[in-house]
């Protein structure tokens, strides 16, 4: 690349810096984001940029309701990114988690519409939990089989797998609920019980005990350390007699639980009905939280935090200013372009050299 | 003709902290083959690649007839009629000879492959060449694909001719075919520059030699005014005899019978044809042939990493007095009979070691199943590593450090290392000082020595024939993935080995 | 039957223009997870620059001009996604894999967010593009199968095909084609690695776009009614089938779009188990990928490099 007639400028590998820096890199791209953002809507509303910030303040704070439900969009969007989180770290693009989410809902629903009168709610509860981890552990499970033995590429085996779950759901809602509406009344009295009154409240505990106990796999157990050296170096992994397969398999057996966990409690904890909307692309959006946080759970909370205070700020900035709802989609886009880009300032450094002498 | 082609001034390139070249001067004459000389890691492909437009240099002029030129890129690089061959080959294993040959050469629209290949073929006439321009490169042979690359440099009428090590994976004959090639260059005018630390080829192709050591430019010497002697003197600084001392082998029993293993490769090229060898205790064994010769296929087919179609691996167990054939099995299972078989592979960050990994975690690899739970213990392998960073002077920050950052001698002890603290009985080593600087080299030579001292049955994988003959007990070679003889490394001699290595050849064709 | 082949046409190039942008993109070493989003923006950039020129002109549009903004727009729009995945991972280095999927958010809430602003309704201009040649009804079979199509049909047709010439035949493709297999080969033969995967991607994504406007414009009549993604990906699986050569993605093409209109052409089938049979596309892309995954051979194989990044001064 020839910039300048006397300076040429050359990118080269640097040591990861300290962690404050590291952090204060990360800290000017999310800020350097927010005033993109900032200026993008300024520019499509004509308002004064600060009433904008308010109002996502407002969005994501305003009110105590607001509140409760940025930390329940948190849980639901840090469990399912827990959920993807072993897989990645063993390089298995699992873009499946929206799928695997939604059957383990499906599930769930199911149990509840066919059982939901039928049993105590103790045993139902039971019953709940045990279909939905199943029904994602088979969504998850297969791909990974197909992925150990025959090497399939399990990016597109998954998203399609998506999809088949998508025409499940939308198929169970044409076949049993009995209106023919292919709309599901909430049933919240078969739901997961509520604490304190605070309907959200038992969400956000078991993601946080979740989150603590991913944390403890990744890094403390011989299972976490195995992911990590298949991750690593699939030949290494031969070399010490780790089975590649059998740890390909069984990670995404985990994965695919952590996934049924994560649609039962949006369709058992939350909604208490299930569309094809209900994982609502969340699974694509775990993956970059999952990634930006460099596979570490307790970094996670953090970025799954900023990721949806944005989108329940520039949701009510759209509802305040008349603007498309997209506009929170658009904000998240360009935060997650501006993290992933920092990542070349955190590894690389431009070194600018002065060319040896004028040419002529 | 004797006028300089190329001309480098004071050219200085560090990455990051290490120095690769520090103020190289060097010049080399139309018609005229020039060597570089240095050891592994005296910075010459480092020097060629600034050349070739790959690297930039940090300080430091270039002049070609004359004329001071900057080189920024492989383009500039064949504007100027400097061609390289890389080591590492650079060509598309999907696409032709051809196909490779006009790569990213100028020209309008569709390209006229029939013209390209008949020039591709008056080439290979004119030089003496032989090659079929339609074959596709991953259907080739080593010799061939190197074939390729020379064409590739000429068919751009390359004038300055770099060469990175171009016999490292001939035989003796296919590198007498190729230098009487380079001399018909010469005799038309050529410059050639070989990169090369073999002196017997120095001496019998180049007109001057130039040497490098650890990235400095140590001086030219004519060939004809110079001998074995003042060379080696000049690459490693001061006059050294392979002095390694060499115990008589005690106690040997056979540790590991091989029994006729054949290894036939996914397109069925038989990779290992009827090996049968026996491995003894208290003895090293060295294993002599040209790369990529069966070599990694045994050990890895003896680690259980690589499926054989038939013959046996029997182990005799020292301490249960049964035999055990491993063939076929997992490593997992070699070690749960008890097995104690330790293997330093060839390719040290990609297989024996996780770069991104502390040496902790580097330790953990052999022993992290120990104990019933399910929670790691890092307490013994953090313990290990320490013991390791000071027995093995081991030069890192720290044991958390990522190993892929240590040097290369370094990454070499820390593997051996953990591969021999499991007091091994059986020590299988590719290529352990591949790439290594001379101290870290007699490290591993000791280490070596002591664990065959220790009775542990050393299987040793080496490419350099002087050290092989002074450090082994028994010398196999290994020639087409045929055992082509094995030798008594005390009385045997260098031709005698080398005839041995290009043996086997002629049975395929 | 015929209906039913010639709808299967019209939505196979929907697939036919995003898999060979894709081919394209995945040529160079780049796979772009994006091209979901690259689809819906190129359709929206599409439609709104349709509703804006329709707007301005009032009942005088030309049919050339009201098509030709449509497709320059269109291509423009997935033009800018391709730079900006290029510069995440090209100059920044980023990995290719989230920064499509990241490209794939972004761009459904671009489309969303103009469609919007235009409202979904697109009647007037599609006529533009679903005008056929008048005489094609009268040929029977013949003119229906392969002359009664809007102009875009064609138009994916021959970018396919001159796609897969400029792979096979021509300097630049076998330039392109070996910075997607061996950027460090092509480098060093001289052959500037960035630079073709820069123009590669967003070349491809600009054809990918068009894939978007097919959707909408001609397949759709001009009606929003749904989101594009689900093309985006089947369109990248449907590169896999292909094996990565565009005048095969054309066959291709056609299968998948009949695959996916299967179940609104078979009768006898009630409404909620039709739902069944619109998981068709996706299961059989599952089975062909598992068997191409089965038997691999060395000339059906994905670039070799495809995935990664290329740095040159790495050591």
């Amino acid at each position: 690349m020839k910039l300048s007639k006397n300076h040429s400028f050359h990118i080269v590998k640097r040591e990861p810096p300290v962690w404050y820096i590291g952090l204060a890199i990360r800290a000017a791209a999310v800020i350097l984001a927010l005033i993109v953002s900032g200026v993008i809507i300024t520019l499509l509303t004509d308002k004064n940029p600060i009433a904008i910030y308010a109002s996502m303040i407002d969005g994501a704070f305003g009110m105590d309701i607001r509140i409760w439900s940025l930390f329940q969009d948190v849980a639901i969007l840090l469990c399912i990114s827990l959920a993807v989180t072993p897989a990645f770290k063993m390089k298995f693009w699992n873009c499946g988690a929206e799928g695997q989410v939604l059957i383990g809902g499906l599930a769930t629903v199911a149990v509840m519409m066919f059982l939901g009168d039928k049993l105590p709610l103790p045993i139902l509860l039971i019953i709940m939990i045990a279909a939905s981890i199943i029904a994602s552990i088979i969504w998850a499970v297969l791909p990974a089989i197909f992925k150990a033995y025959w090497n399939t590429n399990e990016t597109l085996f998954t998203l399609m797998m998506n999809y088949v779950a998508i025409q499940f759901v939308s198929y169970f809602l044409k076949s049993f609920v009995k209106t023919g509406s292919g709309v599901l009344f909430p049933m919240p009295e078969f739901g997961l019980p509520v604490l304190f009154g605070k309907q959200y409240l038992l969400n956000i505990i078991i993601v946080a005990v979740m989150t603590v106990l991913v944390y403890i796999y990744l890094k403390y157990t011989k299972h976490g350390y195995e992911i990590s050296v298949v991750g690593e170096s699939e030949n290494t992994a031969n070399y010490i007699g780790i089975n590649v397969k059998k740890v390909i398999i069984r990670t995404l057996v985990v994965s695919g639980a952590l996934c049924g966990i994560a649609g039962l409690l949006l369709v058992g904890g939350t909604n208490h009905t299930i569309n094809v909307e209900t994982a609502g692309g969340r699974g694509f959006t775990a993956i970059m939280v999952s990634w930006l946080a460099k596979f570490n759970p307790i970094f996670m909370v953090f970025t799954s935090f900023l990721i949806v205070f944005l989108q329940k700020g520039a949701s009510q900035v759209s509802t305040d200013f008349r603007i498309p709802q997209a506009i929170s989609d658009i904000v998240t886009g360009i935060i997650l372009f501006f993290i992933i880009g920092c990542e070349f300032f955190l590894n690389y450094k431009i070194v600018v050299t002065k060319s040896v002498k004028e040419e002529k | 003709m004797a006028k300089t082609a190329i001309e480098l001034k004071n050219i200085t390139k560090t990455f990051g902290s290490v120095v690769a070249n520090r103020d190289v001067c060097l010049s080399v004459d139309h018609g005229e083959i020039l060597s570089i000389l240095g050891e592994n890691g005296s910075g010459k492909t480092t020097l060629m690649n600034m050349i070739s437009g790959i690297y930039f240099p940090d300080s430091g002029q270039i002049f070609i007839d004359g004329k001071e030129t900057v080189i920024r890129s492989p383009k500039d690089a064949f504007d100027h009629k400097i061609g390289m061959i890389h080591q590492h080959f650079k060509l598309v294993d999907v696409f032709s000879a051809t196909e490779n040959i006009i790569l990213g050469l100028k020209g309008k629209g569709k390209f006229n492959i029939k013209e390209a290949t008949r020039k591709v073929e008056e080439i290979s006439h004119k030089y003496g060449f032989d090659i079929d321009p339609n074959k596709k490169i991953h259907e080739m042979s080593v010799s061939e694909k190197q074939t390729v690359e020379i064409i590739k440099v000429l068919y751009r009428g390359a004038d300055i001719l770099i060469l990175d090590e171009p016999t490292a994976v001939l035989t003796p004959q296919e590198t007498q075919k190729l230098f009487a090639v380079l001399r018909r260059m010469r005799d038309d005018g050529k410059s050639i520059m070989i990169i090369t630390h073999k002196l017997h080829e120095v001496l019998s192709l180049s007109d001057r030699v130039a040497v490098l050591r650890k990235g400095e430019y140590i001086g030219t010497v004519k060939t004809s005014e110079t001998n074995e002697t003042e060379l080696t003197e000049m690459m490693v600084g001061k006059k050294i005899s392979l002095n390694i001392h060499r115990s008589e082998p005690k106690n040997c029993e056979d540790r590991l019978c091989i029994e006729g293993i054949n290894c036939l490769s996914r397109e069925g090229v038989k990779l290992l044809d009827n090996v049968s060898f026996t491995a003894k205790s208290g003895e090293i064994l060295g294993i002599a042939g040209i790369a990529g010769s069966g070599q990694r296929e045994l050990l890895e087919a003896i680690a259980g990493l690589q499926h054989i179609d038939s013959g046996k691996i029997i182990y005799n167990n020292p301490k249960t007095k049964t035999q055990d054939n491993l063939r076929d099995k997992t490593p997992l299972q070699i070690r749960e009979l008890g097995v104690r078989l330790s293997f330093v592979p060839e390719d040290r960050l990609g297989m024996g070691l996780v770069g991104n990994m502390g040496i902790t975690d580097n330790m953990m690899l052999r022993s992290y199943r120990k104990g019933k739970t399910v929670f790691l213990n890092r307490k013994p392998p953090h313990d290990l590593a320490e013991r390791i960073i000071s027995e093995l002077e081991v030069v890192t920050p720290n044991s958390e450090t990522p190993v892929r950052r240590l040097s290369g001698g370094n990454v070499q002890k820390v593997l051996v290392g953990r591969e021999i603290s499991s007091s091994p009985t059986v020590l299988m080593a590719a290529y352990p000082v591949r790439g290594l600087d001379i101290n870290s080299s007699y490290a591993i030579y000791n280490l070596l020595n002591d664990q065959k001292e220790r009775g542990v049955a050393v299987i040793f994988v080496g490419e350099d024939l002087d050290v092989l003959l002074e450090l082994c007990d028994r010398i196999l070679v290994i020639g087409s993935g045929r055992v082509t003889g094995i030798v008594d490394a005390r009385s045997a001699t260098k031709e005698e080995i080398g005839l041995l290595m290009t043996k086997g050849k002629g049975d395929e064709e | 039957m015929i209906s039913f082949l010639v709808s299967a046409i019209r939505l196979g190039m929907v697939f036919l223009f995003g898999s060979t942008g894709e081919i394209i993109t995945e040529k160079s070493g780049h796979l772009n997870l994006g091209t979901p989003g690259v689809m819906c923006v190129g359709a929206s950039c599409g439609c709104f620059a349709e509703y804006l020129y329709l707007k301005q002109v009032g009942p005088y549009a030309s049919p050339f001009l009201a098509i030709l903004v449509a497709i320059v727009a269109t291509f423009i729009g997935g033009f800018l996604m391709g730079l900006l995945f290029s510069f995440l991972t090209v100059t920044l280095r980023a990995n290719q894999n989230v920064t499509g999927l990241a490209l794939t958010t972004l761009g459904i809430g671009i489309s969303d967010f103009m469609i919007a602003k235009t409202g979904t309704s697109f009647g007037r201009a599609s006529k533009y593009f679903t005008a056929s040649l008048p005489f094609a009804e009268d040929l029977g079979w013949f003119g229906k199968l392969f002359l009664s199509h809007g102009i875009l049909i064609y138009l994916a047709i021959a970018i396919a095909l001159i796609s897969s010439f400029i792979l096979s035949k021509t300097r630049i493709g076998l330039n392109l084609r070996s910075v997607g297999e061996n950027p460090a080969t092509a480098d060093a033969a001289g052959i500037n690695v960035s630079l073709y995967r820069y123009l590669a991607t967003c070349i491809g994504c600009g054809i990918s776009g068009l894939g978007g406007l097919t959707f909408i414009m001609d397949y759709l009549n001009g009606n929003w009614e749904y989101c594009i993604d689900a093309f985006g990906w089947l369109s990248i699986a449907l590169v896999i089938f292909t094996v990565w050569k565009p005048n095969l993605a054309i066959l291709g093409s056609i299968v998948f779009g009949a695959l996916y209109i299967a179940s609104s052409y078979i009768t006898g089938v009630s409404f909620a188990n039709k739902e069944l049979f619109k998981m068709l596309p996706y299961v059989v892309t599952i089975i062909v990928l598992i068997i191409t995954s089965m038997r691999n051979k060395k000339e059906n194989q994905p670039p070799a490099h495809l995935g990664l990044s290329y740095f040159r001064e790495e050591r």
